[in-house]
């Protein structure tokens, strides 16, 4: 019964989405403020019917209704509760209907929190979004619908996939994925914009906020993928250029270009064509991201299920929305009026080099993703694009802009010289020069290219710290008035610290990761000691192992070191019992300055065991450095000035303008 | 400076950067991809040993072999040829006799085969879609055949 409430609940929200896309619209360009209005409650309305169909999944999950064929096929009654719930998502069924409703929640955002927004444009946006909406509602109630009985109901699911039975992944989805649909509300102020032929400050100030969430929650959420395919996939691995990882990556990139470039539209006025053409693009690069994982094309851990109907179905979503806007674009673009002149030498001018060079970093992976693709198309021939094309490619494009990073916010708007900002940052360069040496010193003998890429974490991260301590005023002002106003500073200003910072972070631990990285594979006998980076891996045994939905063997390891025990791990093989598939959980020692990481491998000859025993040094680095940008974007996020809804404009009442908070 | 001035440098800062990351894509596309070959297509296009390339086939029944020091050896087949393949590492929990395997290394002047790579992937009826693709091609494959023996 609530199955066929949630199904129904589906088919009414289509219905509403299709008056969203349409009557708002048509309210706009007959100035009609009625039909203008009904856009938030349509928006709003499609929230709560989506909410209740999302919620009769839910539900079918957590009561493990088998009748439901989706259910039966991902679900199973031993799972755990955390799996059964994050099970709703781990399949494509369900995971198209997560997508509808974050977009839903971001269109009733748009919705409830911008009540300041011109009347026309609100509409337009909305109408947008509704598009959107509908065209996936269309695609999830024709071709993809969670909601399929299954008669006779099986008296047992086949249970969900095991490797994404782990805490991490149970929320890399829904994070990566409100990140990807947040980047449509990007999409509709831009086609909204491009509808109304205006583009100006405000606007900007509007964009903002939507963006810097999008780009926080993809942030976290590669971050969270990351993490995950580091310490489950049992390989030691992190990053792996998989088509699907670039899927999520591009998208990400464009949104940091757009990011930086709304500031000159808000700041200066300049570059609003660029902007809103980078709008496009980032949403068009989640649409192509959805395209990739959600049709099958590409093989991975990501894609569900090989149905061609889907892929032509989500192809021709792509062509239209990617195809109708910059239609849009090609029209309406030349009208936009450009403002805001600026010296090539300027904070301008520095945004502008930073778009171009994550703009040729996303074409580099957006290549190298394709082009296996498009040559297998055409000449049959299959190759695959791995690290070292992306190490030639992404690599010497993207140091020069992090070389960068720390003297864009020292220039100052419209024109700059390059000394004094040089002169800002001498001691954060002095810094990184000193530690760099010292790198050099530890590892005397070692490459020589790896301490270089350090100094590039080293000086970003110094260079935030230079930033702040310029804003403040320290080593002009006196102490005390330096102090008062490094703490009157912009929350956005912490934001953007630590958003760069933790960047250098990530660039230290990769380089760290990948060039120190010490690696042991062996067979061992119970009682063999594997010397591993100063500490000493013990193996003490193999034992049969009994978890909720899995069978298996539990290896024991002790890690000491100094002739003391650190910490006792242990390394499961599990077997899962629906499906009997193979997992191998790793054993985990997490430390600042490098994690100890053991795998039992495949029983060997006469009672011994493969065993992988590796150093990982500064891994946790990654994971750090991702989650203090992820803290950078939100801390920016309350900053007051960029509040949602919170526009300044003069011609309302300073009243009305305040939201409800 | 003017407007227009301003645009110059723009374009001519966007050519070049883009010219050098186009240089950069054009040779690391040519350097650095990898083909994707079965066993009979390793022998019918005379591949020269020391490529690098992807292995693609089915671990052949009997063939798998575990030596010292996590050393394992065994065949890739496709049902016509095979290709014997040594591996120094981990296998990947899935991998089986029977089983679809993509296998990343290089060819030696022996006709072996060392990678340093081998993938099986996360599901229990997977066959790498490339080797599915491949045999069907050879026509020694039924659609909805199981990979598991």
């Amino acid at each position: 019964m609530i199955t066929e409430i949630g199904h129904f609940a589906l088919v009414l929200a289509l219905a509403v989405a299709a008056y969203q896309t349409i009557v708002p619209q048509w309210g706009a360009w007959r100035n009609d403020g009625t039909l203008m209005s009904s856009a938030s409650v349509a928006a709003v309305l499609q929230l709560l019917l989506l909410s209740v169909s999302f919620a009769a999944l839910t539900h079918a999950y957590v009561t493990s209704d088998f009748s439901v064929l989706n259910v039966a096929e991902n679900s199973h009654s031993d799972k755990p509760m955390l799996y059964k719930i994050s099970g709703v998502w781990g399949n494509h069924e369900g995971s198209m209907l997560l997508w509808v409703f974050i977009l839903a929640l971001f269109g009733a955002a748009v919705a409830v929190f911008g009540r300041n927004l011109p009347e026309t444009t609100k509409a337009r946006i909305l109408s947008v979004q509704g598009s959107v909406g509908l065209a996936f509602l269309v695609f999830v109630t024709a071709v993809s619908n969670p909601f399929l009985r299954l008669l006779p109901p099986p008296v047992e699911g086949n249970g969900l996939n095991p490797i994404l039975q782990d805490p991490a992944l149970a929320f890399h989805p829904p994070f990566l994925y409100a990140g990807y649909v947040g980047l449509s509300i990007a999409f509709s102020f831009a086609v909204a914009a491009l509808i109304e032929g205006r583009v100006d400050a405000a606007w900007a100030r509007w964009v903002r906020p939507w963006t810097l969430l999008s780009w926080a929650l993809l942030t976290i959420g590669i971050g969270m993928g990351a993490w995950w395919a580091y310490y489950e996939l049992g390989w030691g691995g992190f990053w792996f250029w998989d088509p699907v990882e670039n899927a999520s990556f591009m998208p990400w990139l464009v949104a940091t270009a757009l990011l930086h470039s709304a500031i000159v539209v808000e700041k200066r006025g300049a570059l609003k064509i660029w902007t809103i053409l980078l709008s496009i693009l980032a949403f068009s690069l989640s649409l192509m991201g959805t395209f990739l994982v959600r049709s099958g094309i590409l093989t991975s851990v990501h894609a569900f299920a090989v149905d061609p109907e889907r892929g032509v179905f989500i192809l021709a979503i792509l062509a239209i929305f990617v195809g109708g806007s910059l239609t849009l674009f090609a029209l309406r673009a030349p009208s936009l009026k450009a403002g805001g002149l600026f010296a090539t030498v300027s904070r301008e001018g520095g945004l502008v080099l930073n778009n171009l060079l994550l703009s040729a970093a996303c074409a580099a992976v957006f290549i190298g993703t394709l082009y296996p693709l498009a040559l297998e198309t055409l000449t049959g021939d299959k190759i695959s694009v791995g690290a070292p094309y992306f190490n030639l490619t992404f690599g010497p494009i993207f140091i020069p802009l992090m070389l960068l990073v720390p003297l864009g916010p020292m220039l100052t708007w419209k024109r700059a010289d390059v000394m004094p900002a040089l002169r800002r940052l001498w001691w954060a360069a002095a810094l990184a020069l000193a530690f760099t040496l010292l790198v050099l010193a530890l590892t005397l003998r070692g490459p020589w290219l790896a301490p270089l890429g350090i100094a590039v974490g080293f000086w970003l991260m110094f260079g935030s710290a230079a930033d702040i301590m310029h804003r403040a005023g320290f080593f002009h002002q006196p102490l005390a008035i330096a102090w008062a106003r490094f703490k009157g500073l912009p929350r956005s200003a912490f934001g953007t610290a630590l958003a760069h910072g933790g960047l250098g972070l990530i660039v230290i631990g990769v380089i760290i990761l990948s060039v120190w990285k010490e690696e042991h594979i062996l067979t061992a006998k119970p009682g063999a000691e594997i010397p591993v980076a100063g500490y000493t891996v013990v193996f003490k045994g193999v034992e049969p192992l009994v978890g909720p939905n899995y069978d298996g063997s539990l290896g024991r390891f002790d890690i000491m070191r100094d002739g003391a025990l650190v910490k006792q791990v242990v390394s499961e093989k599990r077997q899962f019992r629906p499906r009997g598939m193979p997992t191998t959980e790793v054993g985990l020692l997490q430390d600042v300055l490098g994690d100890v990481y053991v795998v039992l491998g495949d029983p060997a000859a006469d009672g011994a065991f493969v065993v992988r025993a590796s150093f990982n040094p500064m891994a946790s680095f990654i994971w750090i450095g991702a989650f203090i940008m992820f803290l950078g974007g939100v801390l920016s996020l309350t900053d007051r000035r960029l509040r949602i809804g919170v526009p300044k404009r003069a011609s309302l009442p300073a009243a009305a303008a305040q939201p409800a908070e | 400076m003017t407007r227009k001035q301003t645009r110059t440098a723009i374009i001519l800062a966007s050519l070049a950067v883009l010219g050098v990351a186009a240089g950069l894509i054009l040779y690391a596309i040519r350097d650095t991809i990898v083909f994707f070959y079965t066993p009979s297509e390793v022998s019918e296009k005379a591949v020269q040993p020391g490529t690098r390339l992807r292995l693609g086939g089915l671990v052949e029944q009997g063939s798998f072999v575990q030596g010292d020091n996590a050393v394992y050896t065994f065949a890739v087949t496709d049902t016509i040829k095979n290709l014997k393949v040594s591996y120094k590492g981990q296998l990947p929990d899935l991998f089986r006799e029977g089983q679809g395997v993509v296998a990343e290394g290089v060819l030696q002047g022996d006709g072996t085969f060392v990678a340093d790579t081998v993938l099986a992937k996360h599901d229990e009826n997977y066959m790498p879609k490339d080797v599915a693709e491949k045999l069907k091609e050879k026509g020694v494959w039924q659609e909805g055949q199981k990979a598991t023996p």
